[in-house]
């Protein structure tokens, strides 16, 4: 079995937003995604002992080869970095048409996401990419299990857990409720260095410039500004009638 | 009277030495293993490099991994901080020009004032702070810079990788076991639990600057320790963005610090700023101090509200923080020897710092290079090891590191009597360029000096958010994301006098400590919040004893 | 200016949050606008699509559309939009709606912006970004436009709109949507929601004065329907587990209602929290950092306070 997971290189640290470009502020630190991790750890696990290949796929600049060995150290096999100064500034149907075309030289199949990333607050790439592979698509994955050409999930939802079936290929985004990642041990750090590492460029993954970066986008961002202030902040003192002040609150707010 | 000293922290160095006991086939073998990735683990592994390139012949004998450097921190540069003015002499000789490194420029101006608690008053930079010819860096970047060079010149840099304990067989260092990961606050395993590894090498490099754990212990085990005590600093700094950045490198004496000798506050300020729209602005504050209400970080926080210090922050955005001691000795605290069978011992982690110019970068890079080259001497095919380290020790002591180090011998010790007096003499020395000799001025340990209160806190100002700060939001700024349930890595006493459990509330820079229930008898409990730690080495200084966290703890510095 | 809301649906029920979407687009002005109802029961809801604002409503049933799956909802959607060239399609954010509208805009080939908490009239989206600390505009250069809006982010009030135009649509499922099946279902554990997914949350922190005073939080969270957090420090000591824990180490949560026990507001918990919608404090020291972020900030004894609010809300439920 190929087990495909996709991982992203995230800014360590404080984000900023760079105002010139308004888009994050890369140019610091990354490191791996924490999210990613559990979906790397995820693999891994189905991996055991066997000889399943776990490849771990990242669209990116040259230095998330960092958050790749990383994966590497881990434990995954091989990684695959889609690296392109022109794929720059992608957005969600940009970089889901990259990814989908290098995943789909990979042929791999399942293809793992963490649930979210750390630096968009809910991208929600799984879908996306499941959609140009024309693969089924099962997210919030508290657990999983693969067995013969079919996956069994349990996802979580808003109302409780659905348990899902699908046959393999399929794309599974992990909740970060599944596991525990593993730290990579020294020798797992050393060995990386030597596990096979391809950058490509988007040439290779057949995407054209255009399709890529700004120009392949179709959302963009516009201005920067303040968050709405919290407006009225309210203030009581004394507790004599504050909890029936604090109640007439709520219930103007309607949250009892 | 009360002193920190009668409190020892439950901390027995020979714990941390061991034999390796991993069986063969998981050690991990390398052929120089350098500790630290700061400037002298870098150097040493950037020079090693190109030595090795130059000789295939004993590259080749080293196996897989010739040159591996292990670091604590999440990645090179998130443990180093300094202010920093660099004399670029050690880079040059390293091979890199000081403009091709990152810098914020050559310094062109400088002024020195005394502060009051209004006013300033400029006075001739005295000799010892004369910065012409020297460059503005920023440590971290430096060290996230020397670290790509290393590894491009074939080292490998292994991050979130705490060295634990000092690896020792038949008498000599073969390498380091490093921390397990994956433990929790009682110490159990958790369900990610990945035991430490053995590291083993032929010769073994300890740069791990200031309170080096490994370093401390090696001091022990092979009776290096000099008979003067060593004694440090802390500073305390922050980076801000500005609207205009001064021109001069400033430093200031004087106000918040007292000046009386029964205090013994030695220490002062510094800002420099970071290209047109940044400044690094800090406190150093000799730990020798007296008064259990001293606060550095707070004594920072009273700088800035200075009119002429206020004035260049204006408009301005805090933007980065950090602690780190800084070994201020010198000469006479420098160990006995700088090497032991196996073992080469760089950088600040020994005091190589010269207190009076506030400089020590230059001779971290400068005895890492000279690491590399008696490191590489000894393997070399009939070498003998014992002599190629020891040509390490003369290296240091004959080259521009002991020389400087020599002329300022005194100097900081005569501050103990005091800012005016210590003053004069300090420039008698300097005059003199330490020809005039003293006589030997005994330093006493940190922790020895006895505590007395003065009320001292009510002078520290408000945090208001804007400009000045409480200690948990630099600890935050100081990208301190520790993972909170590990075990707690700081060796302390933890049922002590009010005064030393003051003493030690008030000392750290990242609150640390809390005093928890108060006995009967006067002694208070000591509640110890180790995932706020920043690991700047205070508490060793002062009764406690710091031991690395699990790798990838502490500070992510961006810009210190 | 033709907009399109999913409507999602559970049970027989329209969903709060897509509703709201739904007023919120037919306050927009157009008056095209139109939505989409998936799976059994769906004919059955459209009258109430037509009061909250909808024109027109689509309605697909039938057994392959039964399961609350994301994928079969694309081909739904997909098909209305090209049929009827709706150029902006919206909805509100749910574990089902995250995935249809990523689906969806891989299927067109159309921009998603997610996560938003406005749109304007001349369709410019408000995104809260890097965890609220700043207001993005964001555009799209294209149509059809996605829009993916933070739950509640709009109140679900009716806009007095009559009876919607219902029309059936039949939709033949791609291959890949047919794939996945739901084999089960557990319904949510009577323990609670947890802490992530729960809409209200009762933090305590060190002003409880002792791990015992921790059956305060409980009770009042337990009162509202919330989950319980508690702080660094209050787990540091003991009083609670580390898995109960907000902040930079511990877990972020924005829920709908925050209420913070006793605790000062240090950066490291205010990270873990602040994008909560509302949040109300209870100190007993005025100069509290919480109170600078608070939309009810209450100085005084927590102790005295909250047995008092317990008991004043089990009576208002109990009503």
């Amino acid at each position: 079995m190929k087990i495909a997971v996709c991982v992203k290189h995230v800014p360590e640290g404080h984000s900023k937003l760079d105002p010139s470009t308004k888009r994050l502020d890369r140019s610091g630190e990354g490191a791996l995604n924490h999210f990613d991790a559990n979906a790397v750890e995820e693999a891994l696990r189905l991996k055991g002992d066997s000889d399943t290949e776990v490849v771990v796929v990242s669209l990116g600049p040259a230095k998330a080869a960092d958050s790749l060995r990383k994966a590497l150290a881990m434990g995954a096999d091989r990684a695959v970095l889609v690296s392109d100064d022109a794929a720059a500034g992608s957005d969600l149907v940009a970089t889901s048409k990259i990814l989908g075309k290098a995943l789909e030289r990979e042929s791999p199949d399942l293809v793992l996401f963490g649930q979210q990333a750390a630096d968009a607050d809910g991208a929600v790439l799984w879908a996306a990419v499941a959609e140009r592979l024309r693969r089924p698509v099962v997210s919030q994955a508290a657990e999983l299990t693969v067995d013969g050409g079919s996956l069994r999930v349990k996802r979580q939802t808003e109302f409780g857990y659905d348990v899902i079936e699908s046959p393999l290929p399929a794309v599974v985004a992990v909740s970060d409720a599944i596991n525990e990642p593993r730290y990579p041990s020294l020798k797992g750090i050393m060995g990386a260095k030597k596990k096979p590492f391809d950058t490509l460029s988007l040439g290779d993954v057949g995407v054209d410039a255009g399709e890529a970066g700004e120009s392949g986008s179709k959302t963009e961002v516009l201005a920067l500004g303040d968050p709405p202030s919290r407006g009225d902040a309210r203030k009581i003192e004394g507790d004599g009638d504050a909890a029936q002040a604090i109640l007439d609150f709520l219930a103007e707010k309607r949250l009892v | 009277m009360t002193r920190a000293s009668d409190f020892p922290p439950p901390f027995d160095p020979r714990d941390y030495v061991a034999e390796p006991t991993a069986p063969a086939d998981e050690r991990i073998e390398v052929g120089v293993l350098i500790v630290g990735a700061g400037p002298a683990g870098l150097a040493c592994a950037i020079r090693l490099g190109q030595l090795l390139g130059e000789h295939p012949d004993v590259a080749e004998r080293l196996g897989e991994v010739p040159v591996a450097v292990v670091e604590k921190g999440k990645q090179p540069g998130s443990h180093l901080l300094s202010g920093a003015v660099v004399n670029p002499r050690a880079l040059r000789k390293l091979g890199f020009r000081p403009e091709d490194v990152p810098n914020y420029g050559e310094v062109h101006e400088e002024a020195v004032y005394v502060l009051t608690k209004r006013a300033a008053l400029r006075i001739p930079p005295p000799p010892t702070m004369r910065n012409h010819g020297n460059w503005i860096m920023s440590l971290s970047q430096l060290g996230r810079f020397l670290a790509e060079q290393a590894e491009e010149g074939g080292a490998m840099v292994l991050p979130e990788t705490a060295a634990e304990r000092l690896l020792v067989s038949h008498g000599r260092v073969v390498g380091i076991r490093t921390g397990d990961k994956g433990r929790n606050r009682e110490g159990e395993p958790m369900g990610n639990y990945e035991p430490g590894s053995d590291l083993v090498a032929r010769v073994t490099v300890l740069a791990e600057g200031t309170q080096g754990h490994l370093t401390g212990v090696a001091l022990d085990r092979f009776g290096l320790r000099s008979e003067e005590p060593q004694v440090w600093e802390l500073g305390v700094k922050e980076v801000w963005r500005v609207p205009k950045a001064p021109r001069h490198v400033i430093h200031t004496m004087g106000w918040p610090l007292r000046t009386s000798a029964k205090y013994r506050e030695f220490g002062g300020s510094f800002i420099y700023p970071m290209g047109d729209d940044m400044l690094t602005i800090g406190m150093v504050v000799g730990l020798d101090y007296r008064d259990a209400e001293l606060s550095t970080h707070d004594v920072l926080q009273e700088l800035k509200t200075h009119p002429k210090i206020a004035k260049l922050l204006r408009g301005g955005e805090r933007i980065g923080w950090g602690a780190k001691t800084i070994p201020s000795g010198g000469w006479y605290s420098l160990p006995s020897k700088l090497h032991a069978p196996g073992l080469l011992l760089c950088g600040d982690g020994v005091g190589m710092v010269n207190i009076p110019r506030l400089k020590g970068v230059h001779y971290a890079i400068e005895s890492g290079r000279l690491a590399a080259e008696s490191a590489f001497a000894a393997l070399r095919r009939g070498a003998t090891p014992s002599t190629a380290l020891q040509s390490y020790d003369d290296g240091v002591r004959n080259g521009f590191i002991g020389a400087d180090l020599h002329e300022v011998r005194d100097m900081r010790q005569v501050f103990g009597r005091g800012f005016f007096v210590g003053g004069a003499l300090a420039s008698a020395m300097t005059v003199s360029r330490g020809r005039i000799d003293f006589g030997k001025m005994r330093a006493e340990p940190d922790a020895e000096q006895p505590l007395l209160t003065t009320n001292r806190a009510a002078s520290y100002p408000a945090p208001d958010g804007k400009v000045t700060f409480d200690k948990l939001s630099s600890v935050f700024a100081s990208g301190n994301k520790t993972r909170d349930d590990q075990p707690n890595h700081i060796r302390i006493e933890r049922r002590v006098p009010k005064e030393v459990a003051e003493m030690w509330v008030n000392l750290c820079p990242a609150q640390v400590y809390e005093i928890g229930t108060e006995g009967s008898d006067g002694t208070v409990t000591v509640n110890v919040a180790a995932s706020n730690c920043v690991q700047c080495g205070a508490i060793t200084a002062k009764g406690g004893r710091l031991t690395p966290p699990e790798g990838g703890s502490g500070p992510e510095y961006q810009l210190t | 200016m033709s907009m399109l809301v999913f409507l999602e649906q559970h049970g027989g029920e329209l969903q709060k949050g897509s509703l709201g979407v739904l007023a919120k687009a037919a306050s927009l002005g157009s008056n095209d606008v139109a939505a989409v109802i998936v799976g059994d029961g769906a004919k059955a809801l459209a009258a109430e699509a037509g009061a909250y604002g909808a024109a027109k409503v689509f309605v697909a049933e039938g057994e392959a559309l039964q399961q609350a799956l994301p994928q079969p909802r694309v081909d739904v959607l997909a098909k209305v939009v090209q049929e009827h060239g709706y150029e902006t399609v919206l909805l509100a954010n749910s574990v089902l709606a995250a995935d249809v509208a990523a689906g969806l805009a891989a299927r067109l080939d159309a921009g998603l912006n997610w996560d938003l908490v406005d749109l304007t009239g001349d369709l410019v989206g408000k995104r809260l970004a890097l965890q609220d600390t700043v207001l993005v505009d964001v555009g799209w250069k294209t149509t059809p436009r996605i829009a993916l809006f933070r739950a509640g982010s709009f109140d679900a009030t009716p806009t007095g709109g009559g009876e919607p135009q219902v029309e059936d649509v039949t939709v033949e499922l791609s291959e890949h949507s047919q794939q996945a099946t739901i084999t089960g279902q557990e319904l949510e554990e009577s323990s609670g929601p947890s802490i992530e997914d729960a809409d209200i949350v009762v933090a305590g922190g060190r002003g409880l004065g002792a791990a015992e005073n921790f059956s305060l939080a409980e009770e009042l969270a337990r009162a509202l329907g919330g989950a319980v957090g508690a702080t660094r420090a209050v787990v540091d000591a003991g009083w609670y587990p580390y898995s109960a824990q907000i902040g930079q180490t511990g877990k972020v949560v924005s829920p709908k209602l925050y209420v913070a026990l006793g605790i000062s507001g240090a950066i490291q918990h205010k990270v873990g929290m602040q994008s909560s919608n509302v949040i109300v404090s209870i100190n007993k020291d005025a100069n509290a950092p919480i109170f600078e972020f608070s939309d009810l900030g209450v100085v005084g004894d927590v102790h005295e306070i909250v047995p008092r609010l317990t008991e004043l809300i089990k009576q208002r439920k109990g009503a």
